[in-house]
Order: C-alpha cells, then structure tokens, then sequence
C-alpha cells in the first residue's frame, strides 16, 4: 500500500512538474514549424517538462521500479506534420521499452493521432506513421513486435476540443495504451 | 459470431430509431448575381392545406442551385394556378424571365399535382406535368418539379432528387459518439443509418445508389463495410492489420478502390467485391491514400506525398502509368472527378488555410472556390453544378456547397453537433 502511494506521489510530482514547465522552458519547435507564436508553446513544453522529470525520476529515484511498474506518463506529442521523436519524449520512451522488454506478457496498442487541420484519410495515414515512428523506436530498444500494435485515429478523436494552436498541440500525440 | 451478431443490433436499433434525426438547415452564403430571376407561385390548394409548402420546396431548390433567383412572394401581385390564368405582361414588368405555377387537388388517399413552366418573355409554355404522390411523398415530388423545371431551362439534369451521407458526433475523448446519416439533397429527411462510440469514416455511395461502404472503428481498429441503405444489411469487407481506409466504388459498381496498410505505408488496392481479391496499384515508401475513380473507370487519381507534402496523380490502370496531376502550392489532397473527366474538385492549402479548388485537366489551371479555411472532403453532386463539403462555422464543423464556378454558394448547419464528410449520392431515379 505504501508503495502504491509512492507512486501516487511522484504522478503528483510529475503533474507539478507539467504546470511549472508550461512557465519555464521555451521548447519552440511546434512554434518553428507551424510558423506561429506564443500560445502553441504553453502545450507543447508542458509535456516536454513532464517527459524530462520522469526521465529524472525513474532514471534515478525509482530504479527497479522503472521496468516492473507501467509508466505513468502515456502521451508523447509532436511538432506539426512531422512524426519526428522529439529529444524530450525519448526518456518517455525509454520507460516504455523498459517495461516492455521486463514484462513480455504486457502488450501496447500505440495509437497515433494528428490535429484537424488537411483531410481526414490522409491525417488518418500520417497518425499511423507517427505511431509507426514510435514503434520502430521501441523495436530498436529491444522491444519484440509481437506485444506492440499500431492503431491510427488520424483527426477522429482529439484529446482537446477547439481550433486554437494550443489545442492542435494537445491533439498531435501518440498515446500507450495497455 | 457473437462480435457479428451484435453489431447487427446496432444496426437494426438505429434504423428503427425515428426520433433520432439529425435534420440540416440551410443557409444562403452567397447568391449569383448572374442567377436568372424566376417566380415560383404557391400553388393553388383545393380545399385543403398541404403539410408541405411545394412551391416553397421548389423554389428553395432552384435558389440553393445557384442558377435561378426566385421572385420573393411578397413581389407577387397575382398567384395564377396554371398558364391560362397568367398576364404576361406583369410578370415582364417584374423582370421575371420564367414562372412555375400549379395547382393540388385530394385524389384518394393520394395528391394530385399539377404545375406547368412558362416562358415569360416568349409567352409560352415549356412544360406541363401530372404528378400523383402520398403525403409522406410530397417533399420528394417538389423536388421532381425542381428537376424537371432546372433540366428544361439550363439543360442540365438536376440533382434536387439526390441525398447526402454524412458523418455526425458529439462530445470530445472518450466518451464522442459518432453517427452516420443519410439525408435528402437539401439536408431535411434525415435518418441514421449507424451509430457507435467508435469513429465513423468515409462513406461513399454505390453507383446505383443502393449501399454504403464506409469505415468504423466500431472493433477497436478501422475496418471496411459495406451497408445497404434501405435494410441496414452490412458486410465487412476489409479488417486488414494496419490501415482500411478511404473505399471508392468503381464506376459499374463491382469494385472497391482503399487506402491499406497491411503491406507497411499506406498504398492503394483495388478489391473485386464478388471473389474479395485484392489488386495493389501502388508501390512507393510514402503515403498513398483518397482514392477516386475517373467516370470511365479507365484510371484512379490519389493523394501521395512522395514529392514532400500530399499532391495528386493519376494512375492508368491500363498501362500503369503514372503522372502528378497537381502542381500549384505544397498542399493538393482528396480529389474527386467532375462528371465529365474534365476537371478535379481537391482540396488546396493556400495562404487563408484550406479550401476547395477546381484544377481544370486539360491545362492544370487551379481555381479556388467557396471561402477559405477548414475545408475537407469535397464530393461533387452528379450533375456537377455544386461540390459540398466540410467547414467549420463558429467553430462547429458544418457542410457548406459551393457552385462549380464558385459563384453561389450555402452552408447546411446542423442543430448539434459536428457535422462533416458529406457524400452525395448518385442519381436515384
């Protein structure tokens, strides 16, 4: 029971860690590439700050846990049209393959999705190349195929309602889902 | 064949679900100021009113087409019921250049309704007709006058006897709930033909107008149906690991045209639907997907972003030929053919965002039309005078049409709810 509110813990540490780093740090690769200002960086260094801190803090602090226990942080987000792995979320990823690779029953759909913007079918193909991109990334940690699939949801279920940077920011991910 | 067995239900629930209707309205965005000027005259009522203001129907119709610019009736200062009661002269004196005028009547259990067309400056009659229709038929018989008024005037077939096919949802994560309707051309009529907590994708129409195919992620991952629009019967048709997407029937209706993955990227088939056989068109290490089929059947235009970013070619099933079609800005996707072959209606990135434009094959000349934005899924009606679309209006996604040379154009809100996807039917009759 105490480990488990450890856990709690740190997941409160790490939500702390998003709004701190949504102020702080100014990630401008979303802003570079979508050409636009200010309000698209609030989303997209939030995570970015979330990604560095559980990288730190499983890394470091958790230790053992890092591979047993299933990584709390399940979303990583993507600049505009690109299905690049920002150098952020490769922490995240990290996590993910450790535990894949320590639990070799636990399989992972990887659902890819993108913003609004363009035509559905062919945002439908790039949120699967984007979960393909992650894919391949777990596969060269070691990963086997066989416990990741890749489902892609294109523009057909945002994360964030509305048409704002931010908001397309939010919705350009791919999520872990066990 | 319990997964099967339940998805039936589904089906069977939403096609007796009456109340469950998801009506568009209709607003005008932009007349044509070169619309001829027409007068469409209520029609006479004997001893009865009607529960549908045909004349209204009509007229609307005629108006929404871009075409005609119907007389308002409060400029009316006679309402003749047939062509021997009309002074021509004072419709002259209106600039009304031609006039509807009929006249309804109870014939058992039936409507009776006639209504003829005439010529106002040639003072002569262009059409006279006899239509008997229930009264759950009479929206459908205004629209048959809207045909036969729009064909004898302009030429053109009309399309006002069509419907649409949309996709519709609500809400936001987790819990959206997706529906896929069926509609008369002018959005009223409305009747659900699907319902899922899962996305709904894509629907296309069969040539002769009878089913559907589209794409649920109803099992958690895309598949490809086929649904007849009447019984709600449905087959899946494609549930490949990876991709199924973006079904396109072949002009005689035997073949589907899809966007699969199960080979890597995303690259275009063509299924044979009576033995399911799968033919790959395409081979390249990018995107291929939004395939549509030329009238004759001969070639397939698609999206592909080998070139950097999405473009359209052109694929020669016959020699396998292939050719980039699109050339003006870094943004050209989802082409659909005119009804002749002789253009694209894509959607186009320019400086304002997404919209629909017109690229002429002969010489690649790109024309934008209707405003820009948000613009998707362009599907061009069967007579090729109007291409609806998908927008966003106060930040809801609505459809929106606009004229083949972009002169009219209207938007079709819905009272809740996203709307988007809209695929126009072929000719029903």
């Amino acid at each position: 029971m105490q480990f488990k509110s450890s856990v709690r813990v740190l997941a409160v540490a790490m939500s702390l860690a998003v709004l701190a780093g949504c102020s702080s740090t100014g990630g401008t690769q979303d802003a570079a590439m979508d050409g636009t200002g200010g309000a698209g960086n609030g989303v997209g260094t939030g995570t970015a700050g979330a990604a560095r801190v559980s990288g730190s803090g499983l890394g470091e602090g958790a230790g053992q846990m890092a591979g047993s226990r299933l990584p709390e942080v399940r979303t990583i987000y993507f600049a505009y049209d690109s299905d690049a792995i920002r150098p952020e979320f490769q922490p995240v990823l990290d996590a993910h393959a450790r535990f894949l690779r320590s639990n070799p029953d636990a399989s992972v759909m990887l659902q890819g999705h993108t913003d609004e913007r363009g035509t559905r079918e062919y945002n439908l193909a790039l949120g699967e190349r984007r979960a393909g991109a992650v894919e391949r990334f777990l596969s060269v940690q070691g990963v086997s195929p066989s416990q990741v699939e890749v489902v892609s949801y294109g523009e057909e279920r945002p994360a964030a309602r509305g048409h704002s940077e931010e908001a397309y920011a939010q919705n350009r991910r791919v999520v872990f889902a066990y | 064949m319990r997964a099967l067995m339940s998805t039936w239900v589904v089906v069977l629930l939403s096609l007796i679900a009456p109340l469950a209707q998801a009506d568009l309205t209709i607003d005008i965005t932009r007349g044509n100021e070169r619309a001829t000027p027409i007068a469409v005259v209520p029609f006479a009522e004997d001893g009865q009113t009607l529960p549908v203001d045909l004349a209204r129907v009509v007229a609307d119709d005629l108006e929404r087409s871009g075409y005609f610019a119907p007389l308002e009736r409060r400029a009316m200062f006679a309402r003749p019921a047939s062509g021997d009661e009309v002074a021509f002269g004072d419709w002259q004196a209106l600039d009304t250049r031609y006039l509807v005028v009929g006249r309804v009547s109870r014939e058992g259990e039936g409507i009776r309704i006639r209504y003829e067309l005439l010529d106002v400056s040639g003072e002569s009659r262009m059409l006279g007709e006899r239509i008997t229709a229930g009264q759950d038929q009479l929206r459908a018989a205004a629209h048959r006058i809207s045909d036969q008024v729009f064909e004898a005037i302009t030429g053109i077939r009309g399309a006002f006897s069509t419907r649409i096919a949309y996709v519709t949802s609500q809400g936001v994560g987790e819990s959206t709930a997706y529906q896929l309707y069926v509609a008369d051309a002018d959005g009223r009529n409305s009747q659900q033909v699907l319902g899922s907590d899962q996305p709904i994708m894509s629907p296309a129409w069969s040539p002769d107008g009878n089913k559907l195919a589209y794409v649920s992620f109803e099992t958690g991952r895309p598949a490809i149906y086929v649904q007849e629009v009447a019984s709600g019967r449905r087959a899946r048709v494609t549930s490949f690991e990876g991709l199924n997407s973006a079904p396109a029937w072949s002009p005689d209706g035997r073949r589907l045209a899809m966007a699969l993955s199960r080979d890597g990227q995303p690259e275009i088939y063509v299924m044979d639907l009576a033995s399911r056989n799968l033919e790959r068109i395409t081979d390249a290490p990018s995107i291929e997907t939004e395939p549509a089929w030329s009238p004759d059947g001969d070639s397939l235009i698609y999206t592909s972003d080998r070139s950097g970013g999405p473009q359209i070619y052109r694929h020669d099933l016959r020699s396998g030929e292939v050719q980039r079609l699109t050339f003006t800005g870094d943004y050209n996707a989802r082409g659909r053919f005119a009804p002749d072959g002789e253009s694209l209606f894509l959607i186009h990135r320019g400086g304002n965002g997404y919209r629909v434009a017109r690229q002429d094959l002969d010489n690649g000349r790109l024309v934008e039309l209707g405003d820009a934005g948000q613009a998707e899924s362009p599907s061009v009606a069967p007579n090729g005078t109007m291409v609806i679309f998908a927008t966003q209006q106060g930040g809801t996604g609505v459809l929106g049409a606009v004229s083949a040379d972009g002169r009219a154009s209207f938007r079709l809100p819905a009272a809740q709810g996203d709307v988007r996807e809209p695929a126009w039917s072929p000719f029903l009759n």
